[in-house]
């Protein structure tokens, strides 16, 4: 296989870590802090990517639908929290996890009855449909080069915002220690609307970002809710940190198994076995990383209460 | 504790549900034997969860993992030609039960979210190694050819005497569920679950412990996996999506979390309401979300217990079922 070749997919990993990242850090940081646990984080990355579809077919602009898809997803988040997140902070996790099933469930129906069961299409920018020469032999698509620069300008953001910002310190706080941090007079309860509308805000980035090359569908919350538990699990529960560091393992894994793996397979096994084993450890390369490390590392690689 | 009445009580809705195919022509609800069957094993599956989620506080989202052995495993043999009952659902429940120990062993190390997320990594992991087996209809799922045979002379292919095989056979699972959790294993189980630093220091071995209530529960769900394959006559990897596991648990909360019933009750509740609004609307995934989200604010501990404060006779049979913090 050629370098090029690795090149591409390494780059594609890449992409796909970085939007994982924009979905894991809302979810790891609620989670840490409020420790709820969101299961409707899915469902609010669908309502950018579908709001982001819809916007962008209207209007035109691929901007505008981005700002349209993060301000009503931040609304929607807004009257999720009052109505329903602030009632589930002192429950257990087995009552968060049956209620905010239960919006996933309301949030695909109410999609349904909007858009319709099949898949909506979400138009690639104009400008950005082709492809650019990186180096010699490698054209790669224009799009998704704005993603990686989209993703990885939005991490260094938030890296400097939790890492370096006296917000940020206190939203560390609250992760790693909350009745330490509320003694020492930081209100928790006010910082995490605020995080709880970024990781929202974050979500439907990631959505809408995603749009023009996933398949805008009901259901498309859930596919991609249980990769981004996979990496706060990977990462440790409230480490920005380790959400960074596990998105991307887990994007360049996946890509290891989706693209490399299957090569050495037609390589070395006869094509049929080849064919039959392939897929299998496409899907499986992810939850096997985690099991691995999960196996030496009980609470996760970076884990913020450990 | 009135056990008398109780079992009055059990012996009339066993009789009833064994009456159930011979009414259900008369009324026009053939339809239905297939409905109430179906809700039975579910039960049986929602049981057995119940039994290391309420009693043991394993917080497992891969149970459909452990029910997609047993009907693959039915599945294996048919394709193989075995069709004999008493071959298929006691090795259903052995390699379900198998898998479960092996993956316990892994799971059992974590805690926490950290065990939620490692179950359902292995349920994944079993699902996309059902999609890749091409023999067996990969994503496509396997049409089985016939009905399992049990006895000479009993048609199971007959939808009547297949109910009443399963409805024995489920009938037998929960009693057998039900002593197990009334005794002393039960017992220690319920004690680690509400404290397992104490349980240890009285010298319990909790790991072996929960292991064996994992396995338990795993071969159990295998069984009603194997059930659900024969009666139905088709396999897909569809049940054991982790939706598929994600209802089970809602089931069992709705129920009642380490309450005897929970389980049973909670797959009846749920299945009743989906059968029901799917007649009446497209939409039915919403009442239903709405019905979980209003169970989870305002009866956290499930629907057995909203009973139970009404009828205060109702055996104790556990300690108030604490949903642990996961």
């Amino acid at each position: 296989m050629s370098g090029i070749l690795v090149l591409e997919q390494l780059l594609n990993g890449l992409g796909y870590g970085l939007m994982l990242f924009l979905l894991a850090a809302g979810l790891t940081l609620v989670f840490g802090i409020m420790d709820v646990l969101n299961l409707a984080h899915g469902s609010l990355f669908m309502s950018g990517a579908y709001v982001a579809a819809e916007a962008h077919t209207r209007t035109g602009s691929f901007t505008a639908a981005i700002v349209i898809a993060v301000a009503v997803t931040v609304v929607v988040a807004l009257l999720l929290e009052v109505l329903l997140m602030r009632r589930l902070y002192t429950r257990d996790h087995l009552a968060q996890v049956l209620a905010t099933f239960g919006v996933i469930l309301v949030a695909d129906d109410i999609v349904k009855m909007a858009w319709g069961p099949s898949p909506v299409m979400a138009p690639t920018p104009a400008a950005l449909s082709g492809p650019i020469e990186l180096v010699d032999g490698l054209p790669y698509p224009a799009y998704r080069l704005v993603i990686l620069a989209g993703g990885l300008l939005v991490a260094l953001a938030l890296y400097l915002l939790v890492n370096h910002t006296r917000i940020g310190m206190r939203v560390r706080a609250g992760a790693s220690d909350r009745p330490m941090a509320e003694l020492m007079g930081v209100r928790v309860g006010r910082i995490f609307n605020g995080v709880f509308l970024l990781g929202a805000a974050l979500a439907a980035l990631a959505g809408a970002l995603m749009g023009p090359i996933v398949a805008v569908q009901v259901g498309m919350g859930e596919a991609i809710l249980i990769p981004a538990l996979v990496v706060l699990v990977i990462g440790g529960i409230g480490s920005v940190r380790g959400a960074f560091v596990a998105a991307l393992l887990v994007g360049v894994v996946d890509t290891i198994g989706r693209a490399f793996v299957p090569m050495l397979l037609r390589a070395t096994l006869p094509p049929a076995t080849a064919a039959d084993l392939g897929p299998l450890f496409a899907e499986v390369a992810m939850y096997a990383l985690m099991v691995v490390v999960l196996i030496f590392r009980p609470s996760g690689l970076f884990s913020a209460r450990s | 504790m009135k056990s008398s009445s109780r079992y009055i009580g059990l012996g009339l809705l066993f009789v009833l549900l064994a009456a159930f195919p011979l009414v259900a022509p008369l009324l026009g609800l053939d339809f239905y034997i297939g409905f109430v069957r179906r809700v039975l094993v579910v039960a049986l599956a929602a049981a057995s969860l119940n039994f290391i989620l309420g009693f043991g506080g394993m917080v497992a989202l891969g149970h459909a993992g452990f029910i997609g052995m047993g009907a693959y495993t039915v599945v294996a043999l048919s394709d193989a030609g075995v069709m004999s009952a008493w071959v298929m659902w006691p090795l259903a429940a052995v390699v379900a039960g198998a898998v479960a120990a092996l993956i316990g062993t892994v799971a059992l190390r974590t805690r926490g979210v950290y065990f939620i997320m490692t179950t359902l990594a292995f349920a994944q992991m079993l699902y996309f190694v059902v999609v890749s087996l091409r023999r067996y209809g990969g994503d496509d799922g396997y049409t089985l050819m016939s009905r399992p045979t049990l006895l000479p002379g009993l048609d199971l292919g007959n939808e009547s005497n297949f109910y009443w095989v399963v409805l024995v056979i489920v009938a037998l699972a929960l009693w057998w569920l039900q002593r197990a959790t009334r005794s002393r294993f039960g017992h220690a189980l319920m004690g680690i679950r509400d404290n397992e630093t104490r349980m240890r220091a009285l010298g319990y071995p909790v790991f072996r412990l929960q292991l064996v209530a994992f396995t338990i529960a795993g071969a159990i769900a295998g069984l009603a996996g194997a059930l659900l394959a024969g009666g139905n006559g088709f396999v897909s990897p569809a049940t054991m999506h982790w939706t598929q596991s994600a209802t089970l648990l809602v089931m069992v909360v709705i129920g009642g979390l380490g309450r005897s019933w929970g389980g049973p009750v909670g797959a009846i509740v749920w299945l009743l309401l989906e059968e029901f609004l799917k007649q009446h609307t497209e939409h039915w995934h919403m009442p239903l979300g709405l019905l979980l989200i209003a169970v989870a604010l305002w009866a956290p501990k499930g629907l057995a217990a909203l009973y139970k404060r009404r009828l205060p006779l109702t055996p104790a049979l556990s300690p108030e079922g604490r949903g642990s913090k996961a």
